[in-house]
């Protein structure tokens, strides 16, 4: 602590050169089309951009919210019945960290695209394919949200309160648990939110119409508007980012970190 | 015999009657079967795959195949760039995080790092690999502002944003911020008690840092480090934005492999996906470990 401050200052300062001129760089890049602002109104008038972004989002909420189907009664069923086979669950749900997302999608293509199984004959049956891959790169932390939630709140004594005035399990869950985990379980599906916008090697090899793919392509074929769709790319996570953020204040537990793209 | 009576109270619990423990274990079976379908299943049908021949007879040719010099070099790139990445990132990233922590930096500053860090280590892929195109690509912003006003070409001057150190210097924008998530709370747990005890002992700064605090922090350092090396492993996106593969990277190759456009060997794309999974399998179990070491000290 007894160094001068402008140290401190500096490092920052140097660090934001480097964090900011790629920003700058593509802001300035994507207002050189002309007249003003071009590169933004091709963008908004552009199918591709409303329509892929449309899709992305749909994607990414029913992500979310399988994610939460699967993750929340699990984590409360071992942590108030089974907590022996704890260790065993936590180790699957950190099973995604050890499968790249490039080795997850080859393996679900080739087992979902033969009958049996044959999910990715549809297009419907894709977007499932799809959806079930994000909640597979999602497990690692939306589970870890949900159990980090559980153990700021007392759910044995909640699940008996509710037992003992006549609720089914599948009541306690939804109307008692889940109300109790929200703010824990925002951060992890903003989390979800941020990464499936963005997501490009599960849904190109799935060829859905994402939002990843498009700017991919649209980066390979035009000049100005990839570089606008990027800052609002950037700026997406930055909104997703911003609502942990809030909600995540003071909360030591929240979760922020993802894997690799 | 005698039971005490502990595992009588315990015992309680498993006599409740056989319909709610059926329940019980209904309420894991969405994890049971999400897990199975959509992590065992292809994973398995890699695994399975990776042993077979094109004929579906055991062989272990496939892993044999690895040793071609393109799948090597593949490999070789993957983990020099990851280390390279890990390394300069957790280098940087901590001194970056002892800044804002320690360096009698304003809390609003400190503030927005942790929030831009936030930002910057999930802003991977394809609009990463376009940003630093847009700035610093053969057409980019500041090389043309450079050569205009400075009259020096950069590429000419020798850099590149199209190769391995290109690609480097994309990844650290999200390695270096992970680095800064993880690392700038591990400092803030060091206990300022520890500092005053060295201090009253005779210690200097450096000698506490030495001798105390890095100790102390040296399992969160590596396993953050062993979490980057992960991070940039598995990555794919970027790479292909940026460079369209011309850096060989096993993502790479495995990608190239499912368009079905060089290897023409299903076993052998199978037999890479594995070699994938082996080295972040050792990655994550180093993590697990140090994780656990390092939580030793924030109890």
């Amino acid at each position: 602590m007894r160094r001068p401050s402008l140290t401190g200052w500096l490092i920052v300062a140097l660090f934001a050169i480097y964090f900011l001129l790629p920003l700058l760089g593509t802001l300035l890049f994507s207002l050189k089309a002309r007249p003003a602002f071009q590169a933004y109104v091709n963008v908004l008038k552009d199918p591709g951009f409303v329509g892929s972004l449309t899709y992305s989002f749909v994607i990414a909420v029913l992500t979310i919210l399988a994610s939460i189907a699967i993750v929340v009664p699990t984590a409360y069923w071992v942590r108030l019945r089974y907590p022996r086979i704890r260790p065993f669950v936590e180790f699957v749900t950190l099973l995604p960290f050890v499968v790249p997302p490039v080795v997850l999608v080859f393996g679900l293509i080739r087992t979902f695209s033969a009958p049996p199984l044959a999910l990715t004959s549809t297009s419907v049956g894709t977007d499932a394919l799809l959806v079930a891959a994000y909640a597979v790169l999602a497990l690692p932390y939306m589970y870890r949200s949900a159990d980090v939630g559980m153990r700021a709140i007392d759910i044995a004594t909640l699940t008996e309160a509710a037992q003992s005035m006549g609720a089914g399990p599948l009541r306690i869950l939804w109307q008692v648990i889940l109300p109790n985990l929200r703010s824990a379980l925002i951060s992890g599906a903003f989390l979800t939110l941020a990464i499936v916008m963005g997501e490009y090697t599960i849904a190109s090899f799935l060829t859905r119409p994402a939002f990843g793919p498009y700017l991919s392509l649209l980066g390979q074929d035009r000049a100005y508007e990839p570089a606008a769709v990027s800052l609002i790319s950037f700026a997406i996570t930055w909104l997703a980012m911003g609502v942990i953020g809030l909600v995540g204040r003071g909360s030591p537990n929240r979760v922020q970190l993802a894997g690799a793209r | 015999m005698t039971v005490p009576a502990q595992a009588l109270v315990q015992g309680g619990s498993n006599v409740r009657p056989a319909p709610r423990r059926f329940l019980g274990l209904l309420g894991l079976a969405p994890f049971a079967l999400f897990a199975l379908l959509f992590l065992f299943l292809p994973v398995s049908f890699l695994v399975v795959g990776s042993f077979q021949s094109g004929a579906g007879a055991l062989t272990l040719q496939n892993y044999s195949d690895l040793s071609q010099q393109f799948i090597i070099d593949a490999y070789s790139n993957s983990i020099e760039i990851s280390l390279v990445t890990a390394i300069a990132g957790g280098i940087c990233g901590f001194l970056l995080a002892y800044a804002v922590v320690f360096g009698r930096v304003p809390r609003w500053l400190k503030a927005v790092v942790m929030t831009f860090s936030g930002v910057a280590s999930n802003f991977a892929g394809v609009p990463l690999a376009l940003a630093f195109i847009y700035t610093i690509g053969h057409a980019g912003v500041m090389t043309m502002w450079l050569e205009q006003v400075f009259g020096f070409d950069i590429y000419a001057g020798g850099f590149n944003l199209y190769n391995k150190i290109g690609l480097e210097i994309v990844y650290l924008y999200f390695q270096l911020p992970l680095m800064v998530l993880i690392v700038a709370p591990a400092l803030e747990g060091l206990k300022p008690d520890w500092r005053e005890a060295a201090e009253n002992l005779g210690a200097s700064s450096a000698q506490y840092w030495r001798t105390v605090a890095l100790p102390v922090l040296t399992p969160t350092l590596l396993g953050t480090m062993i979490l980057l090396f992960a991070n940039s492993f598995g990555a794919q996106a970027t790479a292909y934005q940026l460079t369209a593969c011309q850096v060989n990277l096993t993502t790479c190759v495995i990608s190239a492999e499912m368009r079905g456009n060089v290897l023409h060997n299903e076993g052998l794309g199978y037999a890479l996906a594995m070699g994938m999974v082996a080295i972040m399998a050792v990655a994550l179990v180093l993590y697990v470990l140090l994780q656990r070491r390092a939580e030793r000290w924030s109890k």
